[in-house]
Formats: structure tokens, C-alpha cells, sequence
């Protein structure tokens, strides 16, 4: 059952990411353009994804997934430095290519070599992560 | 093109359809860094068979939909093999020291009301918006 849910839930989101052209760094960087010819397309998905997101947690509120298991905690409110610094680092990255990790990995058949490359050096970003986080958070509690 | 915004909101319900399945079957959070970065670098083993299903129909049936397209669309990611591998490795460290790219902060977070998402959102995009201005003053 979980399998199911997860192979839905990745179906679904593929088509939305491609529907919706946000495998398109064109519409993506375009929307980050807002000095030049700006695209407001990604605002249309955020705001159509949240609606519903936003309903299923209303209905998260007390029951249980219907896996089993238990629904996430409440979200922290805890404000760190790495959420910062990451998001920072993020949206550097975010900007330079202007694909972020969903729609690279949609859309790795049709993205060609490049696509893969930019992949693959997600990966590597991945592996190195934790270790800069480690010292990022351990910076914080000495000062 | 009126076009764009209404496809952008068709596929943005479905991202967040996707996210409510995720979480009201699975009881967990949709968030792609979070996902595929607890594959990688081992924090999340366990759940692989969930993690790998939920990728391989992410991967497939975008190129299904692409296969079959009278007009194919094109990714346009730059030819700049630089700012592929830079801005790649750049997403994949500042997501996860982040916990979390616009599916996990942008979506899930933003939609039950996290501070922590909704500031890392507005941090990531203003950062971009820079970028992108920093990109097109300097002619890319």
C-alpha cells in the first residue's frame, strides 16, 4: 500500500512538474527575472500546489495515514543558522541553472547530457551536505 | 500567453495533490531534497523500496507525456557546463543544509503555516532573484 501511495504520488507530481512547464528553466529563470521580462507562472503553481496541500493537512489533524505510521510532528520553530545558509546556498544554485531537485529529476530523459551532469552534481552536493552542516551548527552554538 | 499561467495552475493543483497523497497515505512529506538525499547519503535505507517507487514513476511518466508530445518541450538548461555542475551542486548542498527546495519548504511547508518554511522560501527566491540579475548583467 505504501508503494502504491509513493507510485501515485511520483505520477502525479511528474505530470504536474510537466504540465505545468517547470521543467522549462526558461519559465523558471524567468521567474526570478523580475528586472527583465518576468514569468509568473511558478507563482501560479506554488499557489495551485498549496491549495490542496493545505486541505490534507486540515485533515491530517488528529487521524492517522491511511498506511498506517503516524503523521509528521508539528513543524519546528526552531531558527537556525543552516536553515538560512542552505536556503542561501539554495537559491544560488536555483538561479545559476534554474532547475531545482524535482523538476531535474522529471525530466532527466528529454534534458540530455547536461540535464544528467546537473544531476549527478546534485548528488555530490548531497553527499558533501551533512559535513558542512555538522560544522555550520556546531559554529553556531560556540558564538 | 494566458495559456502559460492556466497550465502552471493545472499542474501546480496536481504537485499539490501529489503532496496531500503523499502525506495522507504515506504520512509523510513530499519534499525532493529530503527524499532523494536521505537515499544517497544513506540516512534513509530503510524506506528505499517507497523512495524508489515514488522516483521511477517521477522519472516515467514525464517521459511518456514527452514521448507522446506533439511539441516536445525543451528543458533550455544552459550549454555552460559550469553553471550546470556550479548551480547542481550548489542545489544539492544548500537543500539539504536547508532541510528542504520548493517542494518541501515551498509546498508542504508553506501550506500548514511552518515560520521556518515560509522564511526559507523567501530567502531562496529573493537569492535567486539576485542571481538571475547578476546573470543577465553579466550577459548569460
Amino acid at each position: 500500500m505504501r508503494i502504491a501511495f509513493a507510485l501515485i504520488a511520483g505520477a502525479l507530481f511528474g505530470a504536474g512538474l510537466y504540465l505545468s512547464g517547470m521543467t522549462d528553466t526558461d519559465k523558471v529563470q524567468g521567474f526570478l527575472d523580475i528586472f527583465g521580462a518576468w514569468d509568473p507562472t511558478l507563482a501560479f503553481v506554488m499557489g495551485g500546489a498549496i491549495v490542496p496541500m493545505a486541505l490534507a493537512w486540515q485533515r491530517a489533524r488528529g487521524g492517522a495515514p491511511l498506511a498506517g505510521g503516524r503523521f509528521p510532528q508539528p513543524a519546528s520553530r526552531q531558527l537556525d543558522k543552516s536553515l538560512f545558509v542552505g536556503s542561501a546556498i539554495f537559491g544560488v544554485g536555483w538561479g545559476l541553472a534554474g532547475l531545482c531537485p524535482g523538476p531535474a529529476i522529471a525530466s532527466v530523459t528529454y534534458g540530455g547530457l547536461n540535464g544528467l551532469w546537473f544531476l549527478l552534481a546534485i548528488g555530490a552536493g548531497f553527499v558533501c551536505a551533512p559535513a558542512a552542516r555538522r560544522r555550520l551548527d556546531s559554529a553556531a552554538t560556540v558564538t | 500567453m494566458p495559456a502559460d499561467w492556466l497550465w502552471g495552475l493545472v499542474g501546480g493543483v496536481m504537485i499539490g495533490s501529489a503532496a496531500a497523497i503523499y502525506l495522507l497515505g504515506n504520512g509523510r512529506i513530499m519534499g525532493i531534497s529530503g527524499i532523494i538525499g536521505g537515499l544517497v547519503d544513506g540516512s534513509a535505507r530503510s524506506q528505499w523500496a517507497e523512495r524508489g517507487a515514488f522516483i521511477a514513476a517521477l522519472v516515467l511518466v514525464p517521459a511518456m507525456m514527452h514521448a507522446f508530445a506533439a511539441t516536445p518541450p525543451q528543458t533550455h538548461l544552459t550549454s555552460n557546463l559550469a553553471l550546470v555542475l556550479g548551480g547542481g551542486f550548489l542545489v544539492g548542498m544548500g537543500t539539504r543544509i536547508g532541510s528542504g527546495c520548493t517542494s518541501g519548504h515551498g509546498v508542504c511547508g508553506i501550506s500548514r503555516l511552518s515560520l521556518r518554511s515560509i522564511l526559507a522560501t523567501g530567502v531562496f527566491i529573493s537569492v535567486g532573484v539576485l542571481t538571475v540579475a547578476l546573470l543577465r548583467a553579466v550577459g548569460e
